[in-house]
């Protein structure tokens, strides 16, 4: 590890600013992994969107004209539907839609989430034995279908009520993980600490475990939307939730029933599925950032690769005592004390 | 053997909740849009078949919630889930036995695949942290994001066509007459390759990665020191050692998920026009057929705590822990 060169960079000025450098943006660690940073720019960038998506819209997503399925040009960016519809404002006003129902259904599930995960977990006795049963009963029961038989009895499903369903129907995940947490929470000397100095149960579970429940809440919260994001395109494309808003699903349920792959039109499906798969990717890259900063053992480790002072390389790695492996032996060798076992094999 | 007999009594308990909930959703809700599909239907069918729609959809205003009740178990219990409107006048319960085999061959092999591929390149990426496999986290994330449909449109639209090896809808030869012969074995097989690639790829993701992370949390433990001490090869310590450990929280997380998977893999049916259970609900929700989607949502649910027996099973055989305590 201590090749020459690097103790010489050690010396110039750059060596000290580095190391101070981490410790003023102590705050900032979460916005600086990389991951986390740009989940949230272009998360940012979804949310700018749905709110000034319908006023930058050069057309009115439902307006018809005369270009019927036109591949993208300069007038209509990413083509035209078969009704002559701009596909362009379709994608940005339905962003709105998409980002509501999103975010509302994550919101929804998170509270369900955290006053049955916590309340559980802490409550304890017959209260924990029925909630953890019931959020179990609910992680079971496939929620996509369960999902689709409410909204599509519900008659004329809009943005909200789709929102509620979702919400509603998807906390089971994050109040079995909080229970576990707050369960394991429950009996540290803090906890004990604070319910012997006779504070409430209230201000026990306020004050000294949600803070650290924080990451847990946040990363469900995380999740919860993406899975919200996904029901509801998917309600939308298979026709369920109404078909006068627009969302990213409601252009997929149109491409399908107007067979736009039968004629080629793939501008009418790709841009909407993008969209999809950036925001749910910019959503799993928060969550991964969240849980790298929480457990630093997650991180990808970036440079592993160390070149020891004979010019040989050995890959450090968390948990890992680093084996020099010698070009002339092919089974790794640890540098020291195999050769001395070797020896005493050989003299015995 | 005792937490066998506990997760038994948990999916009863469950089966009973999602029938119950089956039994309240059309009755909690304002209007009744059955009344009028029978109305449409009034003259083709039988007494019958309209009591057994009355007591499933809770039309008869004059009977109690609690005998109402009732007769829905006593109903489910004869297999009579009414008839299907799509489908008229065809039981749904026969539609159903129809493609259920459909969709257990196509979802449940293929979930199953997808673990597995899953599970043992997330042992590698985990064992080996900082190789070229971590360049692997980002594109696999990409992938689980995008929905499964959608990748099944572009499946089609880049893979199928009229010349293309790989037929575009269905689940066989159009021509052909299901039965166990080797020319409708392989026409099937041929029609379910693009759907099961497309599940594939955007389910395999979500294994890789949590078995990265478990694998990433048991490599730093003692026990994995002391093999490596031992002078183990590393492939031993890998597999026996670090996999083994690894892979019970994975099993377990398996079964958890089976109902968000079931879901997103329904939708491909969808897109490839399968003949599975997805496909049927989705001509049931175009044209508001209730009894049908009511059916499919108790036979997906039946199904997937069936599987989840299953991994249960497979838990006990994994951890011997589970075994000491019974």
């Amino acid at each position: 590890m201590s090749a020459p060169a690097s103790t010489v960079t050690a010396v110039t000025p750059e060596g000290p600013v580095e190391a101070a450098a981490p410790a003023k943006r102590q705050r900032l660690r979460f916005v600086a992994n990389p991951k986390a940073a740009t989940g949230l720019v272009v998360l940012a960038f979804f949310c700018l969107i749905a709110i000034i998506g319908p006023w930058i819209a050069p057309f009115d997503p439902s307006a018809r004209s005369s270009d019927l399925i036109q591949a993208p040009s300069g007038k209509h960016w990413f083509g035209t539907t078969h009704l002559g519809q701009d596909i362009f404002s379709q994608v940005l006003v339905g962003t709105r839609g998409v980002m509501f129902v999103g975010l509302l259904a994550g919101i929804i599930a998170t509270a369900l989430s955290v006053l049955i995960g916590v309340s559980s977990g802490f409550l304890g006795g017959a209260a924990d034995e029925g909630l953890s049963a019931l959020s179990n009963v609910f992680l079971v029961i496939p929620a996509l279908p369960l999902i689709i038989i409410v909204a599509s009895t519900i008659p004329s499903a809009g943005d909200l009520m789709v929102a509620l369903v979702i919400g509603l129907t998807s906390w089971a995940w994050g109040a079995r993980v909080l229970r576990a947490q707050t369960l394991s929470l429950r009996r540290r000397d803090y906890v004990e600490a604070a319910r012997a100095t006779g504070e409430s149960t209230w201000r026990i579970i306020t004050v000294e475990i949600l803070p650290n429940l924080t990451a847990i809440i946040a990363s469900g919260f995380v999740g919860t939307v993406i899975f919200a994001v996904m029901s509801e395109i998917t309600l939308a494309f298979i026709g369920i939730s109404t078909i006068s808003e627009w969302n990213w699903g409601t252009i997929l349920f149109w491409a399908q029933s107007q067979q736009a792959l039968a004629q080629g039109a793939w501008w009418w499906f790709v841009p909407a599925g993008l969209a999809i798969a950036v925001l749910g990717t910019a959503l799993s890259l928060i969550n991964f950032g969240i849980d790298e900063f929480v457990s630093p053992r997650l991180r990808s480790a970036g440079h592993t690769k160390v070149k020891t002072t004979d010019g040989h390389t050995v890959r450090m790695r968390v948990g890992f005592t680093p084996v020099l492996s010698t070009s002339s032996a092919k089974e790794p060798v640890t540098p020291v004390l195999r050769k001395t076992a070797d020896k005493a094999k050989g003299a015995a | 053997m005792k937490f066998l007999l506990q997760r038994i009594a948990f999916y009863l308990f469950t089966a009973w909740a999602a029938i119950t909930i089956n039994f309240f959703i059309p009755r909690l809700i304002p209007g009744d849009p059955v009344t009028s599909l029978i109305n449409k239907f009034q003259g083709q069918m039988s007494t019958e078949a309209i009591q057994s729609l009355y007591v499933l959809f809770g039309l008869d205003k004059n009977a109690s919630m609690w005998s109402q009740y009732i007769d829905y178990w006593g109903q489910i219990f004869h297999g009579n889930l009414g008839l299907s409107f799509t489908f008229f006048p065809t039981p749904v319960s026969d539609i159903l036995k129809q493609s259920l085999p459909w969709t257990i061959a196509l979802v449940g092999i293929t979930t199953f695949a997808s673990f597995m591929i899953g599970t043992a390149l997330g042992v590698l990426a985990g064992w080996r942290r900082g190789s070229w496999l971590d360049g692997l986290l980002p594109v696999t994330t990409f992938l689980s994001s995008i929905p499964y449909f959608w990748l099944g449109l572009l499946a089609i639209t880049f893979l199928a066509g009229t010349d293309s090896f790989f037929p575009s809808s269905g689940g066989y030869e159009p021509g052909l007459v299901p039965s166990w012969n080797g020319e409708f074995i392989g026409s099937a097989i041929q029609h379910s390759l693009l759907p099961a690639i497309t599940i594939l790829i955007s389910s395999v993701s979500g294994w890789i990665l949590s078995m990265r992370n478990m694998m990433v949390t048991v490599a730093s433990e003692d026990y994995i020191t002391v093999a490596h001490a031992k002078g183990l090869p590393e492939r031993r310590v890998m597999v026996s050692y670090a996999a083994r450990n690894a892979l019970l929280p994975n099993v377990s997380g398996f079964a958890l998920s089976l109902g968000f998977i079931v879901g997103g893999t329904l939708l491909v049916e969808i897109v490839f026009s399968y003949p599975g259970i997805g496909y049927n609900l989705f001509q049931a929700v175009g044209a508001k057929d209730y009894p049908l989607m009511q059916g499919v949502f108790l036979v997906i649910t039946m199904s997937v705590l069936i599987a989840n027996l299953v991994a249960d099973v497979a838990y006990l055989l994994l951890d011997p822990r589970t075994r000491k305590e019974g």
